[in-house]
């Protein structure tokens, strides 16, 4: 047992590194410089009611871009792994059932409504674009565990997937053909401050990014599925 | 902040230490990984009482959610019982 | 609050990296970094948030004039979203190369695995 004791030997160095961080830790009572210039200047000139919001889509895009970029290359290489090997012919699995097929019937689109509401209001209240999509891809998880067989639109969400990440990238050029730079949400007029055709390009472009993430998460639970069953 | 808050992340803390350790000790892979998403729950719920509701959002949606289906996807898989 | 959330924080990492160094079976250590993964977020969440201050949007309850003094630092909360989002690419991750070790090699325990061993 000399891992474990090395093991926690190192917790309690790491532990005791903690515990001064956290001792010496008292909260802010002022914002800092940067957080400053967001708070006052967000409204003005992003025109989002949610700043962490305008942070993400606006202030930090370009992040975001390779946030999504890195996402795109996880699925793609989890497709990849997952590829190799698998059979060709599966064998059946039984009837999942009426009362399964008719409820996830039903309740599939209520909740890509409600995946959709939440990235389409993301610049107003809290939500957007990544749990958006993560709430469209619950829906493709949904109907992938009633019936494992059908295999829903995989063409469909390829399609989705390279769609809004090529509109996405169009969307940013926009920006800095139109207004102040790459990805600059000004190429739309910023509207009424709180409306939900405000805040310029930010409601399109978080769109775009939930459609891109729920597309990513649907292919990497269907490429998880798709593995063969023991 | 008021009493009941202090109360309220109190016990979501504590009951985050005790799904923590109930996942890394407990022998069943199952349980681990159900613990280990009731923990992201209760952070959540944590996030929120800090001021964080977007990042709440996103934690329940897809540290809790999506994380824990794709470990029993897996687990579906490679069978985890006989290895403990 | 705030002093509860970091080192709620802080155990849980400790007790992530304790469960991932200790553990043999692959899959458990997946599991023990997901733990360290959401007390590193609880942490950077407490380290930003600042007592009897609003969440950053501005609505209703926090107008635009007072935002400065009403509102936490939005910028932690930015980074911990990516940070959650990219959490779980690597979980998927991890857990497909546990998937093709276990289909080429029929097992998942860490000790079977010796060619990497010096």
């Amino acid at each position: 047992m000399v891992k474990r004791a090395t093991a926690l030997l190192l917790m309690v160095a790491l532990g005791l590194l903690f515990a001064t961080i956290a001792f010496d830790h008292r909260p802010d009572t002022e914002l800092n410089r940067t957080a400053l210039y967001y708070a006052e200047n967000t409204a003005k000139d992003i025109g989002a009611q949610n700043i962490v919001t305008a942070i993400v889509v606006t202030y930090r895009g370009l992040d975001t871009l390779g946030e999504v970029t890195v996402l795109f290359l996880t699925a793609a290489i989890v497709g990849l792994i997952l590829a190799a090997g698998r059979p060709g012919e599966r064998g059946s699995f039984p009837p999942s059932g009426e009362l399964l097929h008719t409820g996830s019937r039903l309740l599939a689109p209520l909740i890509l409504l409600a995946g959709v509401y939440v990235f389409v209001n993301g610049h107003l209240t809290p939500g957007g674009g990544f749990q958006g999509g993560a709430i469209l891809a619950s829906a493709a998880l949904l109907l992938l565990l009633t019936d494992p067989l059908h295999r829903f639109g995989n063409r469909l969400i390829r399609l989705v997937e390279s769609l809004s990440g090529v509109a996405y990238v169009v969307a940013g050029l926009f920006g800095l053909v139109l207004a102040g730079g790459f990805l600059d949400n000004r190429f739309l007029p910023l509207g009424e401050f709180g409306a939900l055709f405000s805040a310029g390009g930010i409601p399109v472009i978080y769109t775009l990014i939930g459609l891109k993430v729920g597309a990513e998460f649907a292919s990497m639970l269907s490429s998880l599925s798709r593995t063969e069953k023991h | 902040m008021s009493d009941l808050t202090l109360w309220m992340s109190a016990l979501l803390a504590a009951a985050m230490l005790v799904s923590a350790v109930l996942s890394i000790v407990t022998a069943r892979l199952p349980l681990a990984i159900l613990s280990a998403g009731a923990v992201s729950l209760f952070a959540s719920i944590l996030f929120m009482l800090l001021g964080a509701p977007d990042v709440a959002m996103t934690e329940a949606a897809i540290g809790s959610g999506l994380t824990t289906f794709l470990f029993f996807f897996v687990l579906g898989r490679v069978g985890g019982n006989r290895h403990g | 609050m705030i002093t509860i959330s970091l080192f709620t924080g802080f155990l849980l990492v400790l007790a992530g990296l304790y469960g991932a160094l200790t553990n043999r079976n692959i899959l458990r250590m997946i599991v023990s970094f997901t733990i360290a993964d959401a007390g590193v977020n609880l942490v950077l969440i407490a380290v930003g948030a600042m007592p009897g201050r609003k969440a950053p949007i501005l609505d209703a309850a926090v107008p635009v004039a007072e935002a400065a003094r009403r509102i936490i630092d939005p910028l932690p909360q930015a980074l911990v979203l990516t940070a959650i989002v990219i959490g779980l690419g690597v979980t998927a991750l991890m857990l497909a190369y546990a998937y093709r070790l276990h289909a080429s090699r029929g097992s998942l325990d860490i000790s079977k695995f010796t060619e990497l061993k010096w």
